[in-house]
């Protein structure tokens, strides 16, 4: 089944059909990273903007090897947030991006909507690359492609989403998609970081979100445990008196990963603050994948743009 | 010269008036309502299936003059007024310079007068600049015609400076009008604070902050004795508050816009920014105690807070585009739509909320068609279906949240002192 939508905003439309499709997708396109010649022509002739409204390596030089991958030509724009905030408003931002006539842009910004904003005023492929606290959706299914290459499926696991859920994009998507998938998604951290009424942001679907009290409860028991960065600015917002505080009450340390599964894997979305929400050890334990999901990314969003906009997908 | 509004179902709460009657306009006031009237000297306005009701009064506008006509100016705003049935409106001092001195005061009201549209009756800043710290000339602005006073956008968060405020306020016959809202615990929100600005990733608002707010000024009013009115009230707490202390029988007002009635927190999936507003979109609980409030008389008025934004302006990100919506031309269509023709509330009781409420709530003169006074006079069409088209709007901005909707009840003609001004509009 082809992806045929124009736009890929966020994990909470997809369907589970359309999830598959692009997992599939970048199975196939794994292989093209282990080759001594990475390209395949399959997007040659096709421009990919990279519009970046807030710093990011990763993300954005994940992007960009995945279109250089594909032969297509990957462009760079990034603009500084206090530029943006000072007046331009998103009509002309669209219009300047319409007028280098891309055929997918992928767009960070860190106020939620801005990508779906644009993308009713583009016609170009739009897809989201991190919005706010909102969605991220090429991280949630580089997730999945993680846990499912690892586990064999995302049914019926047990996967503990733990720290600063108020402020993250990547436990919303993963939350949407791995419940969507019937995962039983398990979410603690502290208090001033969980949201009101986050358990009832998934619509009825196979998989199920328990609230936890406690870190060891949401560990218990899981196939996976991913762990959130915490940022240092949440210190002078009175959300958590300090960092070793933290990492004392919530950091993922080996004694604490005993109370998982045997089998559990540990992930990460990067950038990773070692010892404070994830212990060192733990980081570079084998039970670690967070390189993994590195890789994945770029064969995700290989088959994301692929879909999009390759030959069929256009 | 005499006008004939013939035919009509007169209903004037204040009067507790509902029967279909002959209502006689001379030299621009009140001059008599019988079952039947005829003379020859008369012209006529045939009133037949229409409801005749006083003209209606919105507590809450911000029209932008001074310092921002390129949102809207006292003409453009009066004139949106007219268009939507509206004979007075009461101006938000929340202007560049803020009116919170005569000058800005007389200002106001001359710019106003020239219009020739609809009545506009300034309210004056609590606090110099609206700052929150030293008192505004406040007699001098009732002296200049200022009729409330109010730091709207700002609300004063010291609560000694708003004790001081309500007292003084009160020696001058001014009520304070508040915008209820604690600004620390709703910092940086953009939406309300729930289950719909979890799914999002916005910044929320919680309705304790707001009904933090609320508590405190009715207590201050009770403290000082004197009367409080709360702005744009949106939370089922606040209802609650407000509901309890008119029953313990302290002076307390408030007024709800027709958009808290109509819309919830849902509507901001999509990020549409014209629904961004402050009170933000509460959730369906709330709206519903809203709805209850109106019907069991807790909530005194209907205002619009007509909140006008140049389209570029709301043409950014949600975090960053401004507050604020318009309602001044939709007001009416949507509190019959919304209360009466959905919730069943009478028309009796939603004229009572744009007529004699808000009249009461100021002490203004208006909201009455008792003989002898001026014809201000809104006559509507309570079955009329009509499209929402912002471009059509006399207001020169255009960002509303109804924008397409099919609403069922519309403005006929208003008049002011007798003279028929939505003929007017349409000549301009």
């Amino acid at each position: 089944m082809a992806f045929t939508r124009k736009d890929l905003l966020g994990i909470r439309q997809l369907s589970v059909e359309e999830i598959n499709t692009i997992l599939d997708s970048a199975d196939s396109f794994k292989e093209v990273s282990t080759r001594a010649i990475k390209k395949v022509p399959a997007l040659r002739g096709k421009t990919v903007i990279n519009f970046f409204f807030e710093p990011s390596t990763r993300t954005r030089t994940s992007f960009e090897i995945a279109a250089k991958r594909l032969s297509a030509d990957a462009i760079n724009i990034s603009a500084s947030n206090s530029s943006l905030t000072k007046g331009e408003t998103l009509i002309d931002t669209a219009r300047n991006l319409e007028a280098m006539a891309p055929d997918a842009i992928v767009i960070r910004h860190p106020s939620p909507g801005v990508p779906h904003q644009l993308a009713k005023m583009i016609d170009a492929s739009v897809i989201n690359g991190g919005d706010g606290a909102h969605e991220h959706p090429t991280q949630a299914l580089l997730d999945a492609l993680t846990i499912r290459e690892q586990k064999g499926r995302i049914a019926g696991l047990q996967v503990a989403i733990i720290g600063d859920i108020m402020h993250s994009r990547v436990a919303r998507s993963d939350t949407h998609l791995l419940t969507k998938l019937g995962a039983h998604v398990r979410i603690a951290g502290p208090r001033t970081l969980i949201p009101p009424g986050y358990d009832k942001i998934i619509e009825a679907s196979e998989g199920s979100i328990t609230m936890c009290d406690r870190v060891e409860h949401a560990i218990e028991g899981s196939d996976v445990v991913m762990m959130l960065r915490v940022q240092r600015e949440r210190m002078s917002d009175a959300f958590f008196p300090s960092l070793k505080e933290y990492s004392v009450e919530y950091g993922l340390t080996l004694r604490r990963l005993e109370l998982a599964a045997p089998d559990c894997i540990v992930m990460h979305p990067g950038p990773v603050n070692r010892g404070i929400e994830i212990s060192s050890e733990v980081v570079d334990s084998s039970r670690s994948l967070i390189l993994d999901q590195v890789t994945n990314g770029v064969a995700v969003r290989m088959a994301i743009l692929f879909l999009m906009i390759g030959a069929e997908g256009a | 010269m005499k006008l004939l509004i013939k035919g009509g179902r007169i209903i004037d709460p204040s009067q507790k008036l509902d029967k279909v009657a002959d209502l006689m306009i001379e030299d621009g006031h009140i001059g008599s309502i019988e079952d039947s009237l005829s003379d020859n000297d008369a012209e006529t306005f045939d009133a037949a299936g229409l409801i005749v009701a006083p003209g209606f009064i919105d507590l809450h506008v911000h029209l932008r003059e001074p310092g921002e006509e390129y949102k809207e100016t006292l003409a453009s705003g009066a004139a949106a007024a007219v268009a939507g049935g509206f004979t007075s409106i009461c101006a938000m001092p929340n202007t560049n310079p803020v009116n919170d001195n005569a000058s800005v005061t007389r200002f106001i009201i001359d710019k106003a007068r020239e219009a020739g549209l609809a009545r506009v009756y300034p309210i004056g800043a609590i606090t110099r600049e609206s700052k929150g710290e030293e008192l505004a000339e406040m007699a001098e602005m009732k002296e200049a015609g200022a009729v409330a006073v109010s730091d709207d956008g700002r609300p004063v968060m010291n609560g000694q400076v708003m004790r001081h405020a309500i007292e003084y306020a009160s020696d001058h016959g001014l009520v304070v009008v508040d915008h209820a809202q604690d600004l620390n615990l709703s910092a940086s929100g953009v939406m309300h604070e729930g289950r719909y600005s979890t799914l999002l990733g916005l910044k929320g608002m919680s309705s304790a902050a707001e009904e933090s707010h609320v508590a405190r000024d009715i207590m201050l009013a009770e403290l000082t004795g004197a009367r409080v009115h709360i702005a744009h009230i949106s939370t089922a707490g606040s209802v609650e508050v407000v509901r309890r202390a008119k029953q313990r029988g302290l002076s307390v007002t408030c007024e709800v816009t027709p958009h808290h009635l109509a819309l919830t927190d849902a509507a901001v999936v999509g990020f549409d920014t014209n629904t961004k507003m402050s009170p933000p979109l509460r959730s369906e609980e709330d709206c519903a105690a809203l709805i209850e409030g109106v019907r069991d008389g807790t909530i005194d008025a209907i205002a619009t807070d007509h909140a006008p934004h140049h389209s570029d302006e709301k043409m950014l990100d949600y975090d960053h585009a401004p507050s604020g919506v318009v309602g001044l031309e939709t007001a009416l269509g949507v509190a019959l739509t919304v209360l009466h023709h959905t919730a069943g509330v009478p028309l009796q009781r939603i004229i009572e909320m744009l007529t004699i409420g808000p009249a009461r709530a100021f002490s203004l003169t208006g909201g009455t068609l008792a003989v002898g006074a001026p014809a201000d006079i809104t006559i509507f069409d309570p079955e009329r279906e009509w499209t929402v088209e912002p471009q059509q709007f006399k207001s020169k901005s255009r960002n509303t949240p109804f924008a397409g909707w099919k609403l069922r009840g519309q403005v006929s003609e208003t008049l002011i002192g007798g003279r028929r001004l939505i003929e007017v509009l349409h000549a301009s």
